[in-house]
């Protein structure tokens, strides 16, 4: 379809503002702009035709069934949306005086209250936009408090080789040299494997539990309680939390810090890659390393304090102002509607329909840990390449076809054809039933005919894109 | 209480028969077989009963009325108030943009990557630069990403200019501390930077300098010579940019800048105390496999068909992981989508109109102020849309004014830091001159 520039049409234009109603001023000559302002020139109509348009050329939640693995693509309630965009909190201005903001302080103290509570902790921030962002947080937390001791020879982040590529990256931004621990065979942590990187530089270790395997580490105490006797600290990645929040708390597994995905969790949209909210919480202990606002602090009357070096007095700051504030409200919303009863039916649920779904899978597909799962578990279709030349990539495209969003692929990435389904509890028996029956025919088709999976989809409005093509002769703007 | 699960209690036990589990509580415990005993439901949650979507909405509607909204709002200082069209709201809005993941999934997702696309262009036409990711968290992650960007094993220190919005410089100075490198805050002379402390401080170890345009007290910095100087030193050079004033001031590009960043709040997005806002970040061709985040490019399928996918890959941290040049992985894309639909339906002529809108009313602001006895200009450099006055009784000023549904400026180092938008019309500029008048004359 057209670009905006291409349905541009020189002086078309939209009337928003009144004329100005003061003398006008011009910005002075050698400040000014000298280049053309290159924006396509539109009537409301062709604005919104085209993004109707490109709408449609979307897949969502609402368009059908999204078991992306890891993602928790759980439906995103109509009311959450109502509640963020009332005018009495979309019209605040974050530096708006004490008084006039006493509702969004309301939101974010009882947000936290709910959140703290879930989670096992005793403080928290919302700053941080997003769950790496969370997790860059909760590292400095982590780095802040060894600082604080001058304890600097904790140099080393322990990750699972299972995690998310997040955890690595996020530990080698915060200056510590990251250290990859191997999965046992049952997909847990290997005792042995952690016991052999434990040291005086251990900073922390960074684990995801359930794992990104679906697996719920049984030795996650032992896992938390080494880390602490070697006297590092235990990040918690809640990535998928979904799977058991309710019913255990990262707290009491043993963890002194924590994100939350409340774009995962707790039902804020996605919307097509952001934003998101990575709530913080953490143990009283290192409340005080926890993100300000440098001038939400000043407008209440809190100068940060001058020239101290962070970790000794000195505050972080990991975004502008409190963070993704609608966000919270939407995910504080979904949280009053689930209440006490309905946060732990809600992890249940969607454990029973990751295991229903790989009951009825297991016959054909072969599951890459064959145990109950948590909220998702991973196929590892290596045996139907080898069978039929058709790899999980095409198996994913070819479930396009019949109106299901392709699962996480390839991840993670000790499982190399890796298909990581994650249901999620929003789904009926109907919709995972339907979903099985597709997945027994793609995989009948690979076997019938696997050119025709191999170039697979058949039914969207590109085939697949040439990706090396996009890479090697990079064009990322229009002109 | 709500409840998004579909299936009913009958259909859960017959579920979880077929997995040969007893029905209810016990067939749930024994899913989750693996969990220590002593750590399963081993706390009651304190939370409240769940409530139905009537009671929730009353309840948060209550609570937004707990807030005090504003007639006119003459506070900036990184949050404006700007105003939103009305399409700019609704398309947005849209279920498949809204609740759509991050389109991996290029067959099925291409309206999202085509209005991804759309964003780097009007982005880099804004700025003047080459290319442009897919947004980051906000202005102040921009400029902190950016500042990563410029750093080198020889080249490790950031500089930035003491001008600069101090919530930004708080949060470079937040990832300097991550990565274990150094800030140095250049010092302001008359309210802009001090370039000849500047070319003193420019050594052979400083990876960058970040300068804000028009600065955190609105003034105009002379940009292109900060520029040049930078460059002769061979450090990086980024401005953060208002992304309104781009459209009549000199861009990055034409700065000579290798970075441009801001906070792209203006671009349609409401204030809502703080977030969700968008960074938007870009920089010349020859840094473009050092930009962090998403980037979208055009390709084709098998068929020739032109075709949109997430491109240059292999910067990001699913592929590299601790290599990568920045954790990013979700950022702020219907943000950038509301951007994009404000920047479309706002064209070349409205964006402008916008910018000197507000610029006039804020020089309208500081000259009907400035008329009262006792109020000055700190600064006496150009300004664009906001400005810095000091006056005796500040703080009985702002009361006065918010008694009258007026937000007054930002108390800023002992001044006060005004803000005019397209939105503030004269009469409310003059009813805020007559208010401040009045208290200075007690």
């Amino acid at each position: 379809m057209k670009l905006l520039f291409e349905r541009s049409v020189p002086g078309r234009k939209t009337q928003v503002l009144p004329p100005c109603d003061v003398e006008t001023v011009e910005i002075p000559k050698e400040y000014k702009r000298l280049t053309l302002l290159p924006l396509p020139e539109l009537s409301e109509v062709d604005v919104t035709r085209h993004y109707t348009e490109l709408d449609h050329q979307v897949f969502g939640v609402n368009c059908g069934f999204y078991p992306l693995g890891s993602c928790t693509m759980k439906y995103n309630p109509r009311v959450d949306e109502e509640t963020a965009a009332l005018p009495g909190f979309t019209g605040i201005h974050p530096l708006a005086p004490a008084s006039a903001v006493k509702g969004c302080e309301e939101i974010l103290q009882t947000a936290k209250k709910d959140l703290c509570e879930i989670s096992g902790m005793d403080d928290m921030t919302f700053q941080p936009a997003a769950g790496a962002h969370g997790e860059f947080t909760g590292v400095l937390l982590i780095k802040q408090y060894h600082d604080s001791r001058g304890d600097t020879a904790r140099r080393k982040i322990i990750v699972p080789d299972s995690a998310h590529g997040t955890n690595p990256a996020t530990a080698s931004m915060c200056g510590f040299e990251v250290v990859n621990v191997a999965s046992a065979p049952d997909g847990g942590i290997d005792l042995d494997a952690l016991e052999s990187v434990l040291g005086p530089d251990t900073a922390g270790l960074m684990l995801t539990n359930p794992n990104t395997l679906g697996l719920f580490d049984r030795n996650i105490l032992k896992i938390t309680s080494m880390v602490h006797e070697a006297g590092g600290l235990c990040y918690y990645d809640g990535a998928n939390l979904n799977a058991v929040m309710g019913l255990v708390r990262p707290g009491d597994m043993g963890f002194d810090c924590v994100h939350m995905n409340l774009h995962k969790t707790f039902a804020t949209p996605h919307g097509g890659g952001g934003p998101g909210a990575g709530a913080v919480g953490c143990k009283a202990f290192l409340a005080q390393f926890l993100p300000h606002s440098v001038l939400m602090d000043a407008k209440d009357g809190k100068p940060a304090p001058e020239n101290a070096a962070i970790g000794h007095g000195g505050r972080i700051q990991v975004r502008g102002f409190a963070g993704n504030f609608l966000i919270v409200v939407r995910a504080l919303t979904y949280i009053l509607s689930l209440g006490k009863e309905g946060i732990p039916e809600t992890a249940e649920n969607a454990v029973l329909n990751a295991n229903y779904l790989m009951h009825q899978l297991e016959d054909m597909y072969r599951v890459a840990y064959p145990r109950t799962c948590m909220h998702e578990f991973v196929l590892d279709l290596q045996d139907l390449k080898e069978e039929t030349g058709c790899s999980a990539l095409d198996v994913a495209k070819t479930l396009i076809d019949y109106g299901i969003h392709p699962p996480t692929m390839y991840f993670p990435l000790i499982v190399h054809e890796a298909l990581m389904l994650e249901p999620t509890e929003t789904e009926s028996r109907e919709t995972l039933d339907e979903a099985a029956e597709v997945f027994r025919k793609v995989y009948q088709l690979a076997h019938d005919d696997p050119d025709y999976v191999k170039a697979s989809p058949h039914s969207t409005v590109i085939g697949r894109p040439d990706e090396v093509q996009a890479s090697r002769h990079p064009v990322v703007k229009y002109g | 209480m709500g409840t998004y699960i579909p299936s009913t209690k009958g259909e859960r036990d017959e579920m979880l028969a077929s997995l040969g589990l007893p029905a209810g509580e016990e067939g749930y415990r024994k899913l989750y077989s693996d969990v220590p005993e002593s750590v399963f439901r081993s706390h009651e949650l304190d939370l409240p009963e769940g409530m139905s979507e009537l009671s929730v909405v009353r309840k948060m509607t209550r609570i937004a009325g707990e807030n005090k909204t504003y007639q006119t709002i003459l506070r900036g200082a990184g949050a404006y108030d700007h105003y939103i069209p009305a399409i700019v709201k609704s398309i947005p809005n849209k279920e498949e943009f809204l609740t759509a993941y991050t389109p991996y999934q290029a067959e099925i997702n291409q309206g999202i990557l085509q209005s991804i696309f759309e964003y780097q262009t009007m982005i880099c036409g804004l700025t003047g630069m080459d290319v442009s990711n897919a947004s980051v968290y906000d202005g102040a992650t921009a400029a902190a990403e950016a500042a990563a960007m410029c750093r080198s094993p020889k080249r490790r220190v950031t500089l930035v200019s003491a001008t600069t919005n101090p919530e930004v410089i708080s949060v470079i100075r937040t990832y300097c501390y991550g990565a274990g490198t150094e800030l140095r805050i250049v010092p302001a002379k008359d309210g802009r930077t001090d370039v000849s402390k500047l070319a003193e401080m420019l050594t052979e170890d400083v990876a960058g300098l970040y300068l804000q345009q028009p600065n955190f007290y609105g003034l105009f910095e002379d940009a292109k010579a900060i520029g040049e100087l930078v460059h002769a030193h061979k450090a990086m050079y980024i401005m953060g940019c208002s992304p309104i004033a781009l459209s009549v001031m000199a861009t990055p590009g034409e700065c000579g800048a290798d970075i441009a960043v801001g906070e792209g709040q203006s671009l349609g997005l409401p204030l809502a105390y703080g977030g969700p806002y968008l960074g938007y970040m870009a920089t010349t061709s020859k840094n473009m496999r050092k930009l962090p985040g998403r980037i979208v490019g055009q390709t084709t399928d098998h068929e020739g068909k032109r075709a949109y996918v997430l491109s240059l890959q292999a910067r990001e941290q699913h592929i590299r992981r601790e290599k990568a040049s920045s954790n990013i992985c979700s950022n702020e894309a219907l943000c950038a989508l509301t951007a994009s639909v404000y920047m479309a339906y706002m064209g070349p002529s409205g964006m402008k109109e916008v910018a000197m809108q507000s610029m006039s009313k804020a020089h309208y602001l500081a000259k009907k102020l400035t008329a009262i006895p006792g109020v000055r200009l700190r600064y006496s450099g150009a300004f664009f849309d906001e400005f810095l006055t000091d006056m005796p009784k500040a703080d009985a000023v702002l009361e006065a004014l918010d008694a009258e549904g007026i937000l007054g400026g930002l108390p800023v180092e002992e001044g006060i830091l005004w803000c005019a938008t397209e939105k503030v019309s004269k009469d409310a500029m003059d009813h805020t001159a007559a208010i401040v008048k009045e208290v200075l004359a007690q």
